[in-house]
């Protein structure tokens, strides 16, 4: 039988969901009949609309997916505009204040606190700079990621920001591709270094060459059925086709609309297209593209790059970001500039813009790992860039540990997360600054936590993965986290192994400090990675390693966050919630 | 009266008539030896996948780890509330728990 989603789907879906969106916004929250908000809420997914969790109803996450990531000059600018206008919440984050935009691991902008009452002029805004939210969530093609500098990198093979912004445009608000089984997340990765991370999307467009006809062309090798999610990662696997730079909108439309017409719609915990080729496997879904969803010959696989992945690859001297200063293939430079858990205030948020204009192009590229970078600063002014006082804290230099940090949502907005993530990572890393000196020769140490197991922050391909659980400490349930180690990409991926279970919160710095401590004196050489390091030991070796225990790091995020209407309000309790509340923020009485 | 329960956004949810009522990341109770052998079992709920109403007992499928021995593994079955006169009532996670039979007398 087809799930509830399928029906709501079936009934009302698409693009038709924008004139019932701005028909509530205009009646208010509390035209969504009772018995509809189910529905409804899955329906605005499609617009890039997420209901907040539980105590903070009528409050919405928006997400905007810009191709490839790249932020056009006045686009960046606009959307910190539209939070400081638009996206603050009933209390402050301690660490945040209020009003920031979110950058996530797949290249997009989230934005929280957001009324259904101003999504019509906030979508006016977004489309007066090309921007929209459309398929920013939902059963649809999501945000195409790709090289977060396509088009401007010395490291390119094929210019995957054409075909990012090529699928993009043929993609969103296509009839025929707006209702799939499960959300698709499509990857074009076009330099050499593998830093489209198309290893763990649904559909990866990877650089490769061909012979054909006697002449060398260059495109792309397909592969299908990756992600994280669910205790069931996946690496996508290789289809066996090549597609030049013209097939490709051909092939990723044969793909899709077998996903489409193939995919599990009974059960959406087996819907993604990792569990159809799973079940087909890489040959019959070539076979069943070829025979019935494409109408030319597919080419075999090329010779790809694979072999020069270095991007997150884990060895010492290798790419493990685009921090930093870099030149382009055009002389200019691009400049990298991190940012901690992705989150960006709206005061610094108008600071960098303004600094991508006077130095940059006024372009802001978003990166998949929840930084950003300035395109075409010219070399002599390099050096004013750097003296900007954002960029102090935004730094293209930042210490390690703050350059490796990601963090998801958390439970401070996100109804799946079981513990409280960005605060908490934030003081790692501060604490980790202070405390623990990295091994000679480590200069890049990626940390990952995601709340849970929907794996946002991509835990499984960092050096140290932390996923979000529970435990039981001097008899109480407190917030803990899964430690796992060894997780990477380039040419021989590898997910981290979970070495440590249910290690309480608090004492999970100890563990990360003792984890390096024990790294540094049982490795071969200083040129041995911590990658390499862990894959020559087994498990048991390494849970050995880890010795979680409590520091003079304080956890103020123990209890259950997730029973809070917002974890860090004054009074936190779940009745003490103001919402739902209406356009103006007041509270909506319950009997109301 | 008809109850509507489903399960919502990926499982994060049981919705009780349009409203969500009971979230994954809370530690539940489990008497002994309806998920492992701990005497009780804290199991710490990760994702729902199934929910069906038995009588006025609302019974959620899903999937949970035990926090002193860490088995992982779905569970079938498990009270979550009940509906008296049209209203949901949720149990306390802290109460201890067993697993519903299919087709038991709940009530």
């Amino acid at each position: 039988m087809a799930s509830d989603v399928e029906q709501w789907k079936d009934e009302l879906y698409g693009t038709d969901i924008r004139a019932e969106i701005e028909r509530f916004a205009e009646e208010g929250w509390d035209a969504i009949p009772d018995d509809e908000h189910d529905a409804w809420f899955e329906r605005f997914k499609w617009y890039g609309l997420y209901h907040q969790r539980a105590g903070q109803e009528s409050y919405f996450m928006m997400r905007i997916g810009p191709p490839g990531g790249v932020l056009e000059p006045g686009q960046f600018r606009q959307i910190v505009e539209i939070a400081d206008d638009f996206s603050r919440g009933p209390a402050e984050n301690p660490e945040f204040g209020n009003g920031w935009i979110d950058v996530t691991t797949r290249q997009a902008i989230q934005l929280h606190w957001i009324r259904l009452e101003d999504v019509p002029e906030i979508f006016d805004r977004l489309e007066e700079v090309g921007l929209s939210t459309v398929q920013a969530c939902g059963d649809s093609w999501r945000n195409i990621v790709g090289c977060p500098v396509a088009g401007k990198d010395k490291h390119e093979h094929v210019d995957a920001d054409a075909l990012a912004t090529e699928l993009h445009d043929t993609f969103k608000e296509n009839e025929a591709h707006s209702n799939l089984p499960r959300k698709w997340k499509v990857s074009v990765t076009g330099c050499d270094e593998g830093c489209g991370q198309g290893d763990i999307n649904d559909l990866a467009f990877e650089p490769a060459e061909k012979e054909i006809d006697g002449e060398t062309v260059t495109g792309y090798n397909v592969r299908v059925g990756g992600g994280l999610s669910r205790n069931e990662p996946r690496f996508a696997r290789n289809i066996d086709v090549f597609a030049t730079p013209e097939q490709a909108v051909d092939v990723a439309g044969g793909i899709s609309a077998l996903f489409r017409d193939n995919g599990d719609r009974e059960n959406r915990y087996n819907a993604r297209i990792k569990f159809l080729v799973d079940e087909w496997g890489p040959e019959k879904l070539r076979e069943t593209l070829q025979e019935e969803y494409v109408d030319f010959e597919l080419e075999t696989a090329g010779d790809d790059l694979r072999e020069s992945y270095s991007y997150n690859a884990g060895e010492a001297d290798g790419k493990h970001d685009h921090v930093g200063v870099h030149e382009q293939v055009d002389g200019n430079y691009y400049v990298g500039l991190n940012v901690l858990v992705g989150r960006i205030g709206v005061d610094e948020g108008y600071e960098l813009a303004d600094a991508a204009d006077e130095y940059g192009s006024g372009e802001v590229r978003l990166t998949q790992r929840q930084n950003i970078i300035f395109t075409d600063v010219d070399e002599e002014s390099v050096d004013d860039l750097r003296e900007v006082p954002v960029l102090e804290k935004y730094s293209p230099d930042p210490h390690p540990f703050q350059r490796g940090s990601i963090a998801c949502t958390g439970t401070e907005f996100c109804s799946l997360s079981i513990v409280e993530t960005k605060n908490r990572q934030v003081r790692y890393a501060r604490w980790l600054k202070e405390n623990v000196e990295l091994p000679e020769g480590v200069e890049n140490f990626h940390i990952h936590l995601s709340g849970c197991t929907a794996s946002c922050a991509q835990p499984q391909i960092a050096d140290v993965s932390l996923r979000g659980m529970k435990t039981r400490k001097d008899g109480e349930p407190v917030e803990a986290l899964d430690i796992g180690l060894g997780g990477g990409l380039g040419e021989e991926p590898q997910f981290a192994s979970w070495i440590a279970e249910r290690i309480p919160a608090d004492e999970v710095p100890g563990a990360i400090a003792n984890l390096l401590e024990n790294f540094d004196e049982a490795r071969d050489s200083e040129a041995q990675s911590f990658r390499e390091f862990v894959a020559d030991r087994d498990d048991e070796e390494l849970a050995d390693l880890i010795e979680p225990e409590e520091t003079d790091y304080d956890d103020p995020f123990m209890h259950n966050t997730k029973r809070t209407w917002y974890p860090y309000a004054e009074d936190d309790d779940l009745d003490s919630s103001p919402a739902p509340a209406k356009a103006d923020g007041t509270p909506i009485p319950s009997d109301d | 009266m008809t109850i509507a329960v489903r399960t919502l956004d990926d499982g994060a949810w049981i919705s009780v008539n349009d409203s969500r009522q009971v979230s994954v990341s809370d530690v539940w109770t489990l008497s002994h030896g309806s998920f492992c052998e701990c005497e009780p079992a804290y199991v710490l709920l990760e994702g729902f996948f199934g929910v069906d109403v038995s009588g006025s007992v609302v019974v959620a499928d899903t999937v949970g780890r035990c926090l002193e021995c860490g088995t992982q593994d779905s569970i079938e079955r498990l009270p979550v509330g009940r509906v008296v006169d049209g209203e949901f009532k949720p149990y306390s996670p802290e109460g201890v728990q067993s697993i519903v039979e299919p087709g038991a007398e709940t009530d």
